[in-house]
């Protein structure tokens, strides 16, 4: 025995280090199908590891102090070694990490990936896209530009229009009768903080929750259902590590290629992944022409903007937001499919996600615009905008889709699933 | 059971675990052989010593044990949520925060008729307007166009609840904050198509947020995002040239 697995054996006596290796990765059997949407998974969890290490040293050298905070930043970008690529690192890695994240949760709409059992999986994973919103949000008030104070001042009046308790409540999340220092300071606190322990917290939940159940895969059927008498292992699955942590790390040297380009050449890009607004410092008594949250909230944004008020109060456009986003986690009981993949779904489903598809990037775009992006219609239809108008449609097909999905998946015409995955 | 007070508390429980039951276990996850008293019995903390003694016909008195673990859990969590208490209302404004809001006074003499200055209380704008004869006579004349006329709303103080919404008509004090989502509207005072307003605007602020429109009494349009006019804050004349803002004169 070999000093090395001495030193193994004397460590596994005491911590399942092996035990915990083989049943994570050595011996935790994926799908042998996985493709192209199955890169995103890991490379969230890159861009994780990556937001942390960017963010702890920004945090050596940024100050949370309405007084400091901007000129802190530019002192990163200009005077700090290597400040100005741990920023844009982090700045890039925020809107990547969305892009990273979408693809993956609409890999889980393709595939039926939060179908029965699989449910509480999906439900951790909404739960940590919850989270990263609030990351974000908490994260963009820090350079204290005029678009971090005025979206945080747009976002924090939202629950000001909570009937009842709303006034006091916005009062309390600000600490002040203004997104002031007070709410700058707190705003880091969760960002560095809070929000990141409760992240790391579900990020373990959801690992755990996918290898108690096993992982989907793009047939969308059972691996363990047919199993090796011998061994017990699936016919179909093969060990994760090393087969694919190999392919993973191709999945993050492309990532890693294209996040470099844009942390090089187009940091901003072109104002949508850090708005030109702001790099002027937050200015409390001068409004901005435009106030737009960030392309990844875009779309909740416009179905807020697209709400009407209803009793001279907007608290129906916050709901219709709210519910927008909550309405993700039901869909492992919205979805009576007989089949799980696209792959065997009816033409009904694969029209219905086609137009979810359509209605998700229209309503992103619009929500980067101002109201009067395309002009007004003329006076027979009472001069309403163009772009409002179009969002309240979209804004209906959207919930449709998630309201009538116990209907349309049940009466699709599906093809029979295969018994063993395809190649 | 042993005791009538750890049966009625046995069966108050069974009444919660009889709905709780249904609603989430049969409805929502479809789990009908779900069994509650079974599975109480297989979490370690209750089946201690454990199950099967109770089988046996020991004298363990289960209802009154599980009266004890409730009321301590309902004990424990009093504990938690009168410490929660200081942690929330920590995030209240501080008192320094609080100090900073106190009100303001202003030198109203040298704004002339048409013009209008901003000054910053408790962080926010609040514009003070001199309004024109003719300025005040075209807010009648558009009561048919706005969204609350009179000020039935409660947006303003009780002696700011008529036409001009103000204490005298022709200064009028606003909070410039529009009332859906917190932004500063612009001003465009002056009436018609100047600074890219419709020619038959009749003067008044433009949000640039989210295009919503109030006239030169702050009072909403119709048919626009805001939901209310705009806010008057409490205010008072100190003097014919002094106000003072963010107090009524009730109180200091």
């Amino acid at each position: 025995m070999s000093k090395l697995t001495a030193l193994l054996n004397w460590v596994d006596d005491r911590f399942p280090l092996t035990a915990n290796w083989k049943s994570h990765l050595s011996e935790y059997y994926a799908p042998k199908n996985f493709n192209f949407w199955y890169f995103f998974g890991s490379l969230a969890l890159f861009v994780l590891v990556m937001q942390i290490v960017t963010g702890i040293l920004l945090t050596m050298h940024y100050k949370p102090d309405a007084s400091q905070a901007f000129a802190s930043v530019e002192y990163i970008m200009r005077d700090v070694p290597w400040g100005w690529l741990i920023r844009y690192m982090h700045s890039t890695g925020a809107s990547l990490f969305f892009i990273v994240i979408y693809l993956h949760m609409f890999r889980g709409l393709l595939y039926g990936s939060y179908r029965k059992p699989r449910e509480l999986l999906w439900l951790f994973g909404m739960l940590i896209y919850l989270c990263l919103m609030a990351e974000a949000f908490f994260g963009y008030l820090l350079p204290w530009g005029q678009m971090s104070y005025w979206g945080a001042q747009v976002i924090v009046n939202l629950f000001g229009a909570v009937p009842f308790i709303g006034p006091d409540l916005s009062l309390w999340i600000r600490g002040d009768y203004v997104v002031s220092d007070a709410t700058l300071n707190r705003f880091f606190a969760f960002h560095v903080i809070a929000v990141p322990l409760v992240l790391l917290g579900l990020v373990a939940a959801h690992l755990l929750a996918l290898h108690e159940v096993g992982s989907n895969n793009p047939d969308g059927i059972e691996i363990k259902k047919k199993k090796d008498p011998r061994t017990g292992i699936p016919l179909d699955g093969i060990p994760f590590h090393p087969y694919y942590v190999v392919k993973d790390i191709v999945g993050v040297v492309v990532f890693l290629m294209v996040f470099s380009a844009i942390v090089f050449f187009a940091p901003e890009m072109g104002g949508y992944f850090l708005e030109h607004n702001n790099f002027v410092p937050a200015d409390p008594l001068k409004t901005p022409l435009h106030i737009a949250p960030v392309w990844y909230f875009t779309p909740f944004y416009s179905i807020l903007r697209a709400v009407p008020p209803l009793f001279r109060s907007q608290f129906p456009g916050v709901m219709a937001m709210g519910l927008s986003v909550m309405i993700l986690f039901l869909l492992p009981w919205l979805d009576r499919g007989a089949v799980k993949s696209i792959r065997y779904r009816g033409p009904i489903y694969k029209s219905a996600l086609a137009i979810f598809v359509v209605a998700f990037f229209v309503l992103g775009y619009l929500g980067t615009e101002p109201t009067n992006v395309w002009g007004q219609f003329g006076s027979w239809l009472g001069g309403a905008e163009r772009a409002t108008v179009v969002a309240r449609i979209f804004t209906v097909i959207y919930f449709l889709f998630f309201l009538l999905m116990p209907w349309y998946t049940r009466i699709d015409k599906t093809k029979p699933e295969p018994e063993r995955v395809t190649s | 059971m042993p005791l009538n007070t750890s049966s009625l508390h046995a069966r108050i429980l069974d009444c919660f675990e009889e709905i709780f039951d249904f609603l989430i276990f049969y409805k929502v996850l479809r789990l009908q052989d779900w069994d509650f008293e079974d599975v109480l019995d297989k979490m370690p903390c209750f089946s201690y010593p454990s199950a099967e003694l109770n089988m046996a016909g020991s004298n363990v008195d289960r209802g009154k044990r599980r009266f004890l673990i409730a009321a301590t859990g309902a004990m424990g969590g009093v504990a938690g949520v009168a410490v929660a208490v200081p942690f929330v209302l920590s995030m209240n404004p501080s008192a320094r925060a609080r100090a900073a809001g106190a009100p303001v006074e202003v030198d109203i003499s040298k704004v002339e008729p048409g013009m209008m200055i901003t000054i910053e209380w408790r962080g926010k704008p609040v514009w003070i307007v001199h309004r024109t004869p003719e300025m005040l006579a075209s807010l009648p004349k558009i009561d048919a166009e706005v969204a609350d006329p009179k000020s039935s709303a409660p947006m303003q103080p009780d002696y700011a609840q008529n036409e001009g919404r103000s204490i005298k008509p022709e200064y009028l004090v606003l909070v410039g904050i529009c009332t859906h989502l917190g932004c500063s509207p612009s001003e465009k005072l002056s009436a018609g198509a100047t600074g890219g307003m419709a020619g038959d605007w009749p003067g008044g602020f433009f949000c640039p947020c989210h295009g919503s429109k109030f006239d030169l009494a702050g009072r909403v349009f119709k048919g626009v995002p805001a939901p209310n006019n705009l806010e008057v804050p409490p205010y008072a004349y100190l003097s014919d040239t002094r106000l003072i803002i963010g107090s009524d004169g009730k109180k200091a």
